[in-house]
């Protein structure tokens, strides 16, 4: 290749995450070298401290939004990637961070901090979706190495990336898994949750816990009362429900009413209405700024 | 010349036998066996790894080994999976192609060399089953080769239904307990006071070679007797009924039920009646390329009429509902599988009620159906 290097660019973004989807790009060992003849990476600090120029045709983020320099960046960001993709849980749902949206963020800033004043922050972590346009959601705490793959190899050759909506089920099923909560009673988020990582922790004969966050096609109020049947406490329910995707939109409206159900009388006259609290309606978390 | 013995009993030592006359033919064999709390299907490389002595308990939702008082090895009902994953896998890669340096395609179809299979302990209601694929992958114009090639060598030995289980209703289907036909060898298993043994008869000439090799003693008329009681006892112990109507009518004529509604709002849409459904046949294909772009694989998959992209088309998905998810399914399961494979594609094995996390039952769903519309029948009738 000589004269123009006429490899797209690709650049790899951090916002609020533990920096492990990028980590599985470099997990990539055997791949990368090949990745490399493909795409110039012109940013990617995990990586490399040289950041390249913009504009970008293909911008990976990783993490969630959650403080307002972020929420600024991520628009900086959308408009010199042509084409953007998050990656992980924290991008795709805004991460186990979202717990924060069912709490009163200033409590845990000025019990965490010393000096609380220095620490701007929003009072939600939000998925990039509902800061910017997304070309492509890739699921996942951490996104599976194959998955990620497959999205900058289909996005190289212009193709829709071969990775379903599902639930786990299908891969669990394929790979001829014996279905846990059928034959053992073990809680299983399966059935509602989305596949990517082939069913792992069933064929290890442990429930999956949601990791990569709802299915294409989730009935959440039909599902509960089957980890219910499999010993699950309704508290049991929502702290399942309140992990790496915690925000997302079917999970929060599942854990919200489940919450709401369990919280006990003393906590107030609400329990009677059966209406759900501020902020805890299930629905997509508006962007708050903390102070406001 | 002798006719060859068509029938005889044999112990429970014939199955070994009967296993290495398969492997002597060069055969995979195949079979249940206790694995993850379930009997499954695996390769045998001995008959006693067969499930001597397990049971499962089932109900909608829910499925449970158990150990039986006595040695029958095939007293269990259907597992979670059925042959389909042998004759019809769930990923099969159908072409490569290469792009060379000067820029010209080479494109491969893939033939791949299946085992020769054996199947030992194929139930009447799955024998019923394969014939069903049969006709939807090799029975039409169309013929799908990855199935053809699996099928065609492969030996079945059936073995008669005497223990079904509580979602069983192969009677309504017509489908068993007993055997008619399509198999190498039919077994039997009786366990009383004069012991373990099978009564075993051989339905094709293949199956009359392997019969001729097995240690064998002729059918005593006990045996036989115990055994045909058995399976007519079992034909009255079924769990669960369709409703006495044709089924096919019944969906055509209850399309816009309220009680589809009532389904919906109870299923998943996670698939999983359709995956453990041994009739099941719908499969996807996907095209990849590597990272280099210069070589590309198609491969198929098993597909569910309960995903979202399975009528995914220019403009979006057909089927958004979980309701009209549902009712293609059931609809087309015992409906228009009539008008296009001259069938039920039900053979009332009971996996998809087992394997619903959410006790989802095929036979509860029909019945209501058909209760619906008879009440709504009733009342034009009083109303005129």
């Amino acid at each position: 290749m000589s004269g123009v290097d006429r490899r797209p660019t690709m650049a790899v973004w951090k916002f609020a995450s533990c920096d492990g989807c990028q980590l599985t790009l470099l997990d990539c060992e055997d791949e990368l070298l090949p990745l490399a003849d493909q795409v110039r990476i012109s940013y990617f600090l995990e990586a490399t401290s040289a950041a390249g120029p913009g504009p970008y045709d293909l911008s990976l983020v990783d993490g969630s939004i959650t403080t307002p320099a972020d929420a600024e960046r991520i628009r900086h960001i959308r408009d010199v990637s042509r084409y953007l993709v998050t990656i992980g849980a924290c991008a795709t749902a805004g991460g186990i961070q979202a717990l924060r949206n069912f709490a009163d963020v200033a409590e845990f800033r000025a019990a965490v901090y010393a000096s609380p004043e220095y620490v701007e922050t929003l009072a939600d972590s939000t998925a990039i979706s509902l800061n910017v346009p997304v070309d492509f959601e890739l699921r996942g705490c951490p996104v599976d190495r194959g998955q990620l793959l497959e999205v900058i190899t289909a996005h190289l050759a212009g193709r829709r990336p071969d990775i379903s909506d599902h639930s786990v089920c299908f891969p669990c099923k394929r790979r001829g898994t014996v279905c846990l909560p059928v034959a053992k009673g073990v809680p299983c988020l399966g059935p509602v949750t989305h596949d990517g990582c082939g069913a792992l922790c069933p064929a290890y004969g442990r429930g999956c816990y949601g990791c990569f966050g709802p299915s294409g096609s989730t009935n959440l109020p039909a599902f509960v009362p089957l980890l219910r049947r499999d010993g699950m406490s309704g508290l049991d329910v929502v702290r399942v429900l309140r992990t790496f995707n915690t925000a997302a939109p079917e999970f929060a409206a599942a854990s919200s009413a489940l919450a709401e159900a369990e919280r006990p009388p003393e906590a107030g006259q609400r329990d009677a209405t059966g209406e759900p609290g501020p902020g805890q309606d299930g629905a997509a978390p508006r962007h708050r700024w903390e102070d406001e | 010349m002798t006719e060859p013995t068509r029938q005889a009993v044999m112990g429970p030592d014939g199955l070994e036998a009967l296993r290495q006359a398969l492997v002597r033919r060069g055969r995979t064999v195949v079979g249940p066996t206790v694995r993850d709390d379930a009997i499954v299907l695996a390769e045998l490389t001995s008959a006693s790894e067969l499930p001597f002595g397990w049971g499962v308990e089932v109900e909608a939702g829910r499925y449970r080994l158990r150990r039986r008082s006595d040695r029958m090895a095939f007293a269990h009902s259907a597992g979670p999976q059925s042959w389909k994953k042998y004759l019809h896998p769930e990923r099969v890669r159908q072409w490569t192609a290469d792009r060379g340096p000067d820029g010209t395609l080479t494109v491969r179809e893939e033939v791949d060399r299946p085992p020769a299979y054996a199947f030992l302990g194929v139930r009447p209601c799955d024998l019923s089953a394969i014939a069903v694929q049969d006709r939807v992958l090799v029975g039409g114009p169309h013929r799908d080769e990855a199935y053809r090639r699996r099928r065609t060598g492969a030996f079945l030995v059936v073995v008669e239904c005497v223990e079904p289980g509580a979602t069983c209703f192969c009677v309504s289907m017509g489908t068993g307990p007993a055997v008619h036909g399509g198999h190498d060898l039919a077994l039997t298993e009786v366990d009383d006071e004069r012991g373990h043994r099978f009564w075993v008869r051989a339905g094709s000439e293949a199956g009359a070679e392997v019969l001729a090799e097995l240690p064998v003693r002729p059918a005593d008329p006990t045996t036989v007797a115990r055994a045909e009681e058995a399976v007519t006892r079992a034909a009255g112990r079924m769990g669960r009924t369709m409703p006495p109507v044709d089924l096919r009518d019944l969906m055509r004529d209850t399309l816009e039920a309220e009680r589809w509604n009532d389904v919906a709002a109870r299923c998943l849409t996670c698939g999983n009646c359709t995956m453990v459904c041994p009739t099941c046949y719908c499969t996807t294909t996907e095209d990849v390329t590597d990272l280099t772009g210069e070589h590309a694989e198609r491969w198929r998959r098993w597909d569910v009429c309960y995903d979202l992209d399975f009528t995914h088309m220019h403009g979006g998905t057909v089927r958004r509902s979980g309701l009209s998810r549902y009712r293609q399914w059931l609809t087309h399961k015992i409906g228009t599988w009539h008008d296009q494979f001259g069938s039920s594609g039900c053979v009332g094995c009971g996996r998809c009620i087992v394997w619903c996390p959410v006790a989802i039952d095929i036979t509860e769903e029909a019945h209501a159906l058909h209760a619906e519309a008879s009440g709504r029948d009733a009342e034009g009738a009083g109303a005129s």
